[in-house]
């Protein structure tokens, strides 16, 4: 065994293990040590109770349903800044990143106004009958804003990499160009629509500052989960508030490995399709 | 980039349908991106350009913008040596739970923000771990700056971290281990060789660290206590403005904090495009 040539192991990974016991860990176990003070029965109740329910279902389908729609108009975003050249295509590719560089709040209090009954597209939405603003619409609006980046990311590099020959084979064999489309390139960008989608899931599922502002949180109806944890510190129940908490770091703990379990399997079932 | 993907005609029908869906993209993004910054910067001057300067001289903006520039100074130099500490231990040496370590700095940007601020409630809050001893010897750290920079670590931790492991594992070593055995020392490695090598994805990272750390609300909001002109940063003063009907004064908080992210956009385009092969192999999402 040669010596290291290389210095720094110890007191490189020292700090990185020490930096992140005392930043993440440390506060972590504080979290789950605080959530079993509401006992098991606690928790059922807490977990149970109607309000409860009826936020993290807003939460999670909320996000589920953003991170769809996402995945959709990501593709055509991603498609259309990597496949065609338009004048101001620079500017629309860095514009993709705004919901990333906007601070929620910001975002948040921007979409309200613009949703609100008197709002530049509330105004007009409004006689067609869809209310968006202080409704569970106005939470997906914001949803799809805050996760739109991830999609169009992801799949950018993907695209741009994407061998235009397996296309052209395709077509010179005779393919439609929806037939190559969906045939083709579709399953080709599976696994990385998989990774976008979880991505902006992941963002939307824990959602706040852009959300609150255009939900109008009324209880039972447009009210998110992370708010809920928010009214159980205001009202100095830590327990529950801690309960809630871990009951939504488990949620995306689920969706992660989920998502990672999907994309396994799509690679695997690409690699034998070809 | 420029380079066109296809040199043959392309027959009319495909041009109609490109045509169609460049302008369904365009559509979409001038709706949902460019609409809503637009709004900030209208209701901001909604009543001309001397109420705008009034409200953002307003003491309480003005102490809001400074403890926001100060909880950035903090937070974000501890992350870039945290960032550099992690991304050198991950990608020069071989040890055990190396993908565990990915996973726990990739942790924060699965966490809700809301549970990041309430993290640091449980443990120094009144009722959480370490309240009655911190109480006890007068030191306050919830509802007050510590917790707010505290959260805000929490919440930026991934970010210069996460540009530096891609970029220093696709570099490889062999210019350092060429220093070294020519006889550098520890610190004239690092200055001279890797830092030369990785300071365009560093400032990348501190760019994207900095923007989250300023703009901040969810995490922030949970420790804060909204004292007003103590512990309320930019966007919670936007917060409590707009809840208080003061729009113009909400709008014109959040307009410096959009035209924050309208540089950042700006520098990070710019770094992409002059410096893209040195950022590199950045993961995509990590934002």
């Amino acid at each position: 065994m040669s010596k290291r040539v290389l210095p720094g192991f110890g007191i490189s990974l020292g700090v990185a293990l020490a930096y992140l016991g005392l930043i993440v860990l440390l506060p972590l176990a504080a979290l789950a040590w605080k959530a079993t003070g509401i006992g098991f029965e606690g928790l059922i109740r807490l977990l149970s109770a109607p309000r409860t329910l009826a936020a993290l279902r807003l939460s999670v389908g909320g996000a589920v349903v953003a991170a769809l729609i996402n995945v959709v108009i990501g593709l055509l975003v991603g498609w259309v800044l990597v496949r065609y050249r338009f004048p101001g295509r620079r500017l629309f590719d860095a514009l993709v990143d705004l919901p990333f560089a906007l601070p929620t709040a910001v975002a948040g209090i921007a979409l309200t106004t613009l949703y609100a009954p008197n709002g530049w597209l509330g105004q007009w939405l409004e006689p067609l009958g869809i209310k968006v603003a202080y409704t569970p619409l106005g939470v997906f609006v914001a949803m799809v804003f805050v996760g739109f980046p991830f999609v169009v990311r992801t799949l950018q590099p993907v695209l741009s990499s994407l061998e235009l020959d397996v296309e052209e084979a395709a077509e010179s064999l005779g393919a439609q160009r929806w037939q190559t489309f969906f045939r083709v390139i579709l399953p080709m960008l599976a696994p990385t629509l998989l990774t976008g989608f979880a991505l902006a899931l992941a963002r939307a599922v824990g959602e706040y500052g852009s959300v609150i502002f255009i939900a109008g949180n009324i209880p039972m109806h447009s009210e998110i989960a992370p708010l809920l944890i928010v009214q159980k510190l205001e009202q100095f129940d830590y327990a529950g508030a801690a309960a809630l908490g871990v009951a939504m770091l488990s949620i995306s703990f689920v969706l992660l490995v989920l998502v990672a379990f999907l994309q396994r399997w799509s690679h695997r079932w690409q690699e034998r399709a070809t | 980039m420029t380079v066109p993907l296809r040199s043959r005609p392309v027959a009319w029908p495909r041009r109609v349908l490109h045509a169609v869906l460049i302008a369904l993209a365009l559509v979409f993004l001038l709706l949902f991106l460019v609409m809503p910054l637009a709004t900030v910067f209208v209701e901001a001057f909604r009543q001309g350009v001397a109420p705008y300067l009034d409200s953002i001289r307003q003491p309480e903006a003005l102490s809001a913008i400074k403890l926001t520039l100060l909880v950035a100074v903090l937070a974000v130099p501890l992350n870039v040596l945290f960032g550099i500490a992690a991304a050198w231990a991950m990608t020069r040496f071989q040890f055990r739970g190396k993908a565990l370590l990915g996973a726990l700095i990739d942790l924060p940007f699965s966490v809700s923000p809301v549970v990041s601020g309430l993290v640091y409630v449980l443990l120094f809050g009144a009722q959480g771990w370490f309240g009655p001893w911190l109480d006890s010897h007068g030191i306050k750290i919830i509802f007050a700056v510590p917790a707010l920079v505290l959260a805000t670590i929490f919440v930026t931790l991934p970010f210069v971290a996460r540009e530096l492991i891609p970029l220093m594992q696709a570099q490889g070593s062999e210019e350092e281990e060429a220093a070294r055995v020519l006889g550098a020392s520890a610190w004239q490695m690092f200055f001279r060789v890797t830092l030369p090598n990785i300071r365009w994805a560093l400032l990348y990272g501190v760019l994207l660290c900095n923007a989250r750390a300023m703009g901040e609300f969810g995490a922030v909001s949970v420790v804060s206590g909204h004292i007003r002109g103590l512990t309320t940063t930019m966007p919670l003063e936007v917060e409590m403005r707009y809840n208080e009907y003061e729009y113009v004064g909400a709008f014109a908080v959040a307009s410096l904090l959009a035209l924050l992210a309208l540089v950042t956009l700006a520098v990070k385009s710019l770094l992409e495009w002059r410096y893209g092969d040195e950022i590199a192999a950045h993961a995509p999402g990590g934002h």
